[in-house]
């Protein structure tokens, strides 16, 4: 779903440019106005400085922002800021605008926002900026223009090396593989393939890509692609599916069928999903990000930025609780780290 | 003797043979397509749940309408399936199944009576009722997700097990082919579907109840496209704002393949129960096979435009034969 929703959501972007695009001419006039007034009645911090940090998820009762959000609130009650959560029901790409604009009025410190859209709250955002409110992004970053920080959950290339690594572990490093991606075209995971297929052929030459089949991050599609892999490669030892969708459709399939146990299983899921499936010992291990650690880490980044400490220059330093020190990177993005892998042990700690 | 005769006649035998033909040259080329415990299951589970579906769309087609609307209310009934196990703690299976039921063929009474009362084509009333089930799931489920772990032991062993090696799912489907195979033949209401579909004006003036029976077309669709997504749930075990999209062509594409005319009026839920059959097996043959992934759309595409051409030539020939058959008999 994850996936989904990003891929899903590029034909909605192009049609909501268009109309921020002209939404931001027509509001050059009234815009110039707002800024200056604002920004004057919001210097008055002084010495104590605010740290009222709201997160905004994509959604509300989604339990991945749920899980993040938790993160975010643990960090704030560490470093004694005041925690609030605001967001829209459904995951529309102007939803959040109003949520900001409040927020502004009300002189939060900072807001930490996953964006449904990377234009549609850009003027919103910079208003509050301008406010002297800090703005993080996590989870989907807007344009850089609109935020202070942006937290990046893992790089293509972690993301790419953590399925090979758990299935090669699995399979004995040798033997025929196979991938189940989301649709042909899907941008993020093309990206994590290539890498992939380049990590196999450098790191594990006795590893061979015998098949890439495309499930379109449909159930059904996904589901019906892995009893074609099953049936169409007997020597196969194991499948990696880069997207949430797939991995659990392939997951449903291996459960029931002869290969279950025979035929590793790995990739990208979530702990709901594929809690079934780690229990009765379909799928070993899966990967993801730990959304708690992320929210947590744009909440200490938030932090670090109405303190002064970072600024979002390239090179940075700031400290985040337990998590350690993070240096900010290019385009003023933060990286949290390698993916984080779930198994049997760890998934009963996670629910989204 | 007249029945081998009719047998080998019949629109649908040639559907068969060409189903046949594929599941042959599949096993050949890789036995445990047919032969071993998970590609006998496949072979009957996959296009099990496209069947009932299909049943349901052959039967409205059949009256000269056509339900683009199925995979909507399969989409909807899938997520009510798994909501009511969540927010129902114990609910019985069998009561799920009847609500499944009963919940699409409302949905399929509200397609039936715009198109009956409003005098607007199915193919508008159905497009437009297909985006507004599809807007009020994606509402309900937001980015909620139905996960395998959310659903009862007992219901997703009904998606997958079997009885004496037949997946349940097959026998669900085949059972609701039986009862609408042998309505639509022997019944007369049944009868009337048809001649509603060959020249609803006539039928009208001849006196049958047009628009109760083109209503009752629609809920025999929408319950059955309800039925198939509680299966839906039983099988995948993941239920999204998404689920079943595209079923609709696929529907339509199996009636089309088994021989059920789009203009109405001819065809048997016995064909588009083929057609679907083959429709998901080559699907499912095509990789065995070696055709690339891309390539497959473009077959079942091949497909259906040779259906509809032998479609119309078969009834060149026959018109042809009966004005033939005329003019003897005026000699």
């Amino acid at each position: 779903m994850l996936f989904q929703k990003t891929v899903r959501g590029t034909r909605r972007r192009r049609a909501i440019g268009v109309i921020a695009a002209a939404a931001s001419v027509a509001l050059i006039a009234t815009g110039c106005t707002t800024t200056t007034t604002s920004g004057s009645g919001s210097s008055g911090g002084g010495d104590t400085k605010n740290l009222a940090i709201t997160f905004i998820p994509k959604n509300l009762g989604n339990p991945y922002f749920d899980t993040s959000d938790k993160g975010g609130e643990t960090a704030i009650k560490e470093f004694k800021g005041t925690y609030a959560q605001v967001g829209p029901a459904t995951a529309s790409p102007d939803a959040q605008v109003s949520y900001i604009n409040t927020l502004t009025q009300q002189g939060v410190g900072g807001i930490v926002i996953s964006a449904n859209d990377p234009k549609a709250i850009g003027d919103a955002l910079n208003e509050a900026r301008d406010a002297g409110i800090k703005v993080v992004t996590f989870d989907s970053d807007t344009d850089p223009a609109y935020r202070d920080v942006f937290i990046n959950q893992a790089t293509s290339e972690g993301i790419a090396k953590v399925q090979v690594d758990e299935l090669s572990k699995q399979i004995g490093d040798a033997g025929e593989v196979a991938i189940l991606s989301a649709a042909a075209n899907a941008t993020n995971q093309n990206a994590w393939i290539d890498l992939m297929k380049k990590d196999i052929a450098d790191n594990h030459p006795n590893i061979k890509l015998v098949d890439t089949v495309y499930g379109n991050d449909d159930d059904q599609t996904s589901f019906d692609k892995t009893a074609a892999l099953l049936q169409s490669h007997p020597q196969l030892k194991g499948i990696i599916s880069p997207t949430t969708v797939g991995i659990a459709a392939a997951a449903r399939y291996l459960s029931t069928s002869d290969f279950k146990g025979k035929v590793a299983l790995t990739g990208l899921g979530t702990p709901n999903q594929m809690r079934e499936f780690v229990t009765d010992g379909t799928v070993t291990s899966f990967a993801l990000w730990n959304p708690a650690d992320l929210g947590y880490l744009a909440a200490y980044a938030n932090k670090a930025l109405i303190e002064g400490t970072i600024t979002g220059k390239e090179g940075d330093k700031f400290d985040a609780g337990k998590l350690g020190s993070f240096t900010v990177g290019a385009d003023a993005t933060v990286l949290l780290g390698d993916p984080y892998v779930f198994t049997k042990e760890n998934i009963g700690e996670f629910d989204f | 003797m007249s029945g081998l005769r009719a047998f080998a006649r019949a629109r649908e035998t040639g559907i068969l043979l060409a189903l046949v033909l594929v599941v042959v040259v599949t096993t050949v080329k890789n036995p445990s397509f047919v032969f071993s415990g998970d590609g006998w299951r496949d072979l009957l589970l996959t296009p099990s749940i496209l069947v009932l579906v299909a049943i349901g769309q052959a039967i409205v087609i059949i009256t000269r309408s056509v339900d683009l609307s199925v995979s909507s209310v399969l989409g909807l009934s899938a997520y009510l399936t798994g909501r009511l196990f969540l927010d129902v703690p114990g609910i019985p299976i069998i009561l799920v199944f009847l609500i499944g039921l009963v919940f699409g063929g409302a949905l399929g009474l509200i397609n039936g009576a715009l198109v009956a009362f409003a005098r607007v084509p199915a193919l508008v009333i159905t497009l437009g009722t297909l985006y507004a089930y599809r807007g009020i799931n994606v509402v309900w489920a937001g980015s909620n997700r139905i996960n395998a772990s959310d659903l009862p032991k007992d219901f997703l062993a009904l998606g997958t097990g079997s009885i004496l090696g037949i997946p349940i799912l097959a026998i669900i489907a085949l059972v609701a082919l039986v009862i609408a195979g042998w309505y639509m033949r022997n019944i007369r209401s049944g009868r009337e579907l048809y001649a509603i579909g060959s020249d609803p004006d006539a039928a009208n003036l001849y006196g049958l109840r047009v628009t109760r029976r083109i209503i009752s077309a629609f809920i025999v669709s929408g319950a059955l496209a309800g039925l198939a997504g509680v299966l839906y749930a039983a099988r995948y075990g993941t239920v999204n704002s998404q689920a079943g999209t595209g079923f609709e062509l696929d529907a339509v594409g199996a009636a089309v393949i088994g021989g059920v005319a789009i203009v109405g009026g001819s065809g048997t839920v016995w064909g588009a129960a083929i057609g679907a059959v083959l429709l998901l097996t080559i699907n499912r043959a095509l990789p065995i096979l070696g055709v690339p992934d891309f390539w497959q759309r473009a077959v079942v595409g091949v497909l259906i435009i040779g259906a509809i051409v032998l479609d119309r030539l078969l009834a060149l020939r026959q018109s042809r034969r009966l004005v033939e058959a005329r003019d003897d008999t005026n000699v």
